[in-house]
């Protein structure tokens, strides 16, 4: 494999609180090339800072540090807001959880997604509208000059994700992650998204850091996990050895999760104190 | 929520789109029409406590037509003449009536009817005030703004403590040091009345606002010279709005910076300008507008203080004339005519907001 | 080390008992409070003005209504430290009695419209239906009227006087904590808590007056703090329009327009009372805030 992507090394978020500085990351390290990658942990593991701070959107008070923080070559956290700025959505973007709050309320969704496209690249009007449908049509959203025109409370849940996928891809960005990209939808429409994201990501060959709480969607859809515990990364393998994993916290989860062909009577809870204090 | 399927029907899509628009188009209607009622149900309201106030309130009125030593019958005959001998909602009612056709009463102080003075005396409050919420809209929105982008640095700072002197400094005495130091010490600006003295009377008046009458009759003399006496007051009223305005901009604009879709904006690689004014600040111009209405109302009772100071002839200072007069037609004509504008305002900046919001639409 | 063991029990996440759960959360308020700097000023401005009511007679140098001919109009100076006015009154000790005025008003104002506006809304909250839909429809009713001049015509129909001011300035007051108490009882009406005591037999009455007044309060003393600075100019503007405090009082809006005639030469005897109305006004907005942001975090900047 060539030099990869992005390069992480001990990467470290940082908030104060009354009672002194505290880490939400604590020194978490991994790389990533042209592959999908999972992030997985419970909620308040840090793993949605990691997304950001690899954008510099942690905002203030909050203070990003790492030995290495590379993309491409480039010291993220050596760029000025203007360099981001290039950054951010031309090379490295990404799709939030919930699309009632991602979208701007009072802009009509072309709008929104033609924006994405003009904040990098000067383009005739003529080809924005084009770029804009194909893009549409990309995501499978099959009447996209109605859909350009609509505003995000206009559209349901599932097609408001498509439209953000739309808006982060269409710049053609290397990297794209995705924080929780289905937990706010309808379970029917959860699939449907994972694939768009899946068939685009793969076509382009870009780098996708999956970010989410459920394991076994981690699994099906990337090449490799991290697993996230209170800050720290406590697995890094490839999602089909997930089941050998070693550390206690990920076989914890794996044993709490529920089959079809179950004969336990009680989910087991996981015993937080094997690995506490590490 | 409807569920969505992987090849929807657009067909279907579109007669929902049909069926929902006019849904829309009714609800809106029925809401204007709810704002409708609110409007007449608050204007009897006023029309209500100024009745209460004029007949109830403990001044006998007849006492006060007659005089304290008129003899009972003349006293009793005053009483018929005023209706005052009916109950009192068939009181009420004659009030309104005459309110609804424009009989105000007599004004004892001018001796004319209190309608009539209104009418002359009202467009100058009206030049003073719209000017006064021009400037506080020009300087507060942008300052608010630039506070809430570079939240806790200096600018803020000052836009907090301007805030606050807008909540507590009174009108009147900024009014007075005003005059004090632009006109008396620096000569910057004239003084008391809308024109100099010289210039008194020699415009016709068409619209009763000097600045275009003055330009109507082609005197750009009389017109730089209102300006000059326009501009302390009405600078002073746009300090008051922009505090306001600058305040409730900012914490707006907090609330939409907070929100997850200036992230997107951000992740987009948007310039923080674009993201600032596109996508924060388009959002709240529908509660700015109902603020600067707001703040315009407050403005015309605002000019009340500012009036008095100023000597501008307009429907502050014949209030606080007809006041100390005890003149309670004049009283309770202005009172209803600036609650009238001041529901009126209110109760538009509503029906806008209804009107302009693509989620209310 | 006593005191760090103290700090620690106050601070602990997970407290033993209520009491250590309710001197924690007011332990907490306080240091929140404290390191707010504007509100510590407001703290100290709005003392200020109490001990200067209750002290007057000691803190000011001269009589507040003794004239003194000789001495009309004189600039500030080491005698008279915010100069004297037309009838040679000393200007400072007149602001520190005014101190008393403002404080009397401020107060009677908030005793007044506070608890009718509180009881108000939580009736028309709790009782809900036609109770509810009249009351609202009478606060809406109030609470688009420009409330100066409701309060100018009132003054004139009752006559002039600082009696009639305080009544006037409360009856165009309480429309706003009238709102507030509905939205704050519609919020807790419903909760579980409530249900529960109404399973226990207590009554309507009870429940409004035992468990929904008391939660209404925080939000209610910052409604009224904030309020404070309004109340103020508006008794001031009364005042300055001669429908106030009448002579001899030394109240600030009554001084500021005896002023007027002698601004521009005697700047003094206008501007020096109308500080007097800033800082205290100032003193009550600072204190709100912080209230607000210590009490009532959530309610944020919109008034």
């Amino acid at each position: 494999m060539s030099a990869p992507l992005l390069a992480v090394e001990n990467l470290k978020v940082t908030f104060p609180s009354p009672s002194g500085p505290v880490d939400v990351v604590k020194g978490i390290s991994f790389s990533l090339g042209r592959e999908r990658l999972g992030i997985v942990g419970e909620s308040g593991s840090g793993k949605s800072m990691t997304g950001r701070s690899i954008l510099g959107l942690v905002r203030a008070p909050g203070k990003v540090s790492a030995t290495r923080l590379e993309f491409d070559g480039m010291d993220l956290l050596k760029q000025g807001e203007k360099a981001m700025r290039k950054i951010r959505g031309a090379r490295i973007s990404m799709v939030m959880q919930d699309p009632k709050f991602s979208l701007n309320p009072v802009m009509t969704v072309g709008e929104q997604i033609a924006e994405a496209l003009v904040a990098h690249k000067r383009l005739p009007r003529r080809e924005i509208a084009a770029r804009v449908r194909a893009m549409l049509e990309a995501v499978r959203i099959n009447d996209p000059d109605r859909v350009a025109g609509l505003y995000p409370h206009e559209i349901s849940g599932g097609m408001g994700q498509r439209v953000m996928i739309a808006m982060m891809l269409i710049p053609e960005p290397d990297i794209l992650i995705a924080d929780e990209p289905t937990s706010a939808l309808d379970v029917s429409v959860q699939a449907q998204v994972l694939d768009i994201i899946d068939d685009l990501v793969r076509n382009k060959g870009m780098g996708l850091i999956l970010i989410s709480h459920d394991l076994n969607l981690v699994a099906h859809y990337c090449d490799r996990v991290l697993v996230m515990n209170s800050g720290r990364l406590v697995e890094d393998c490839a999602a089909s050895e997930l089941k050998n994993a070693q550390h206690p916290y990920t076989r914890g989860l794996l044993a709490a999760q529920p089959r079809l062909d179950e004969t336990r009577d009680e989910l087991p809870v996981i015993d937080r104190t094997t690995w506490s204090a590490t | 929520m409807a569920t969505d399927t992987p090849f929807p029907d657009a067909g279907a899509q579109a007669t929902r789109k049909r069926g929902g628009g006019a849904r829309r188009t009714r609800k809106a209607a029925l809401h204007l029409g709810g704002i409708a009622v609110s409007l007449i149900v608050t204007l009897l309201g006023l029309i209500a406590i100024t009745f209460f106030i004029g007949r109830v309130v403990p001044i006998d009125p007849a006492l006060a037509v007659v005089g304290d030593r008129a003899p009972k019958a003349v006293y009793e005959a005053a009483r018929v003449q005023l209706g005052l001998d009916k109950p009192l909602i068939v009181q009420f009612v004659t009030y309104v009536k005459a309110v609804a056709t424009g009989d105000l009463g007599m004004s004892v102080s001018t001796g004319r009817p209190v309608l009539q003075d209104l009418k002359e005396v009202f467009p100058a409050t009206l030049e003073m005030a719209t000017l006064g919420i021009l400037i506080g809209i020009a300087l507060g929105v942008p300052m608010g703004v630039h506070a809430a982008a570079k939240q806790g640095s200096l600018t803020d700072q000052v836009i907090r403590v301007v805030g606050l002197a807008g909540y507590a400094i009174p009108a009147f005495w900024l009014g007075l040091v005003g005059l004090a130091v632009f006109y008396a010490r620096l000569q910057w600006v004239d003084g008391p009345g809308r024109v100099d003295i010289a210039y008194d009377g020699l415009v016709t008046p068409v619209t009763g606002l000097m600045l275009v009458d003055s330009l109507l009759a082609g005197e750009t003399d009389i017109f730089f010279n209102a300006i000059g006496h326009l501009a302390l007051p009405a600078c002073i009223l746009g300090f008051f709005s922009l505090a306001y305005i600058a305040r409730m901009t900012r914490s707006f604009m907090l609330d939409q910076l907070a929100q997850e879709y200036i992230t997107t904006a951000r992740v987009k690689g948007l310039p923080e300008r674009v993201v600032i004014w596109r996508h924060a600040f388009r959002p709240i111009l529908l509660p700015l507008i109902t603020v600067c209405a707001l703040s315009y109302a407050a403005l015309l009772e605002g000019s009340v203080m500012i009036e008095t100071i100023f000597s501008w002839p307009g429907i502050g200072n014949y209030l606080t004339v007809a006041l100390l007069n005890a003149d309670m037609a004049a009283v309770l004509g202005a009172t209803l005519l600036i609650g009238t504008v001041f529901i009126i305002i209110n109760k538009v900046s509503d029906a806008l907001y209804d009107v302009l919001d693509p989620r209310a639409r | 080390m006593a005191f760090a063991d103290m700090r620690n029990w106050l601070l602990d996440e997970s407290p033993a008992s209520r009491r250590q759960a309710r001197w924690g959360r007011i332990f907490r308020i306080s240091l929140a409070f404290r390191g707010n700097a504007l509100a510590m000023v407001g703290l100290v401005i709005v003392l200020a003005l109490i001990a200067m009511a209750v002290f007057a007679p000691w803190i000011a140098t001269h009589d507040p209504i003794a004239q003194d001919t000789y001495a009309r109009l004189r600039p500030p100076s080491a005698a008279n430290w915010m100069g004297t006015d037309e009838l040679g009154r000393d200007i400072w000790s007149r602001v520190v009695f005014g101190a008393r005025i403002t404080l009397a008003i401020v107060i009677l104002v908030a005793v007044l419209a506070a608890p009718a506006g509180l009881l108000i809304g939580a009736a028309a909250g709790y009782l809900g239906g036609w109770v509810d839909r009249v009351l609202m429809g009478i606060t809406d009713i109030f609470l688009s009227m420009p409330k100066l001049i409701l309060a100018l015509a009132l003054v004139a129909a009752l006559g002039p006087g600082i009696e009639n001011a305080i009544l006037a300035i409360a009856v165009t007051s309480w429309p706003s904590y009238a709102r507030i108490a509905r939205a704050e009882t519609l919020t807790f009406k419903n909760a579980d808590f409530i249900a529960a005591s109404r399973l226990q037999g207590a009554s309507s009455l009870r429940i409004v007056v035992g468990h929904i007044l008391p939660l209404c309060t925080s939000s209610m003393i910052v409604r009224v703090t904030l309020d404070m600075a309004g109340i103020i100019l508006t008794a001031a503007g009364l005042g300055f329009i001669g429908l106030g405090a009448q002579p001899p009082l030394p109240e600030w809006g009554a001084m500021i327009a005896r002023g007027r005639t002698f601004i521009l030469d005697q700047w003094w005897v206008a501007t020096m009372p109308g500080f007097a109305i800033i800082v205290v006004s100032l003193g009550f907005c600072f204190l709100g805030d912080g209230l607000r942001d210590v009490l009532d975090p959530k309610s944020g900047e919109k008034h």
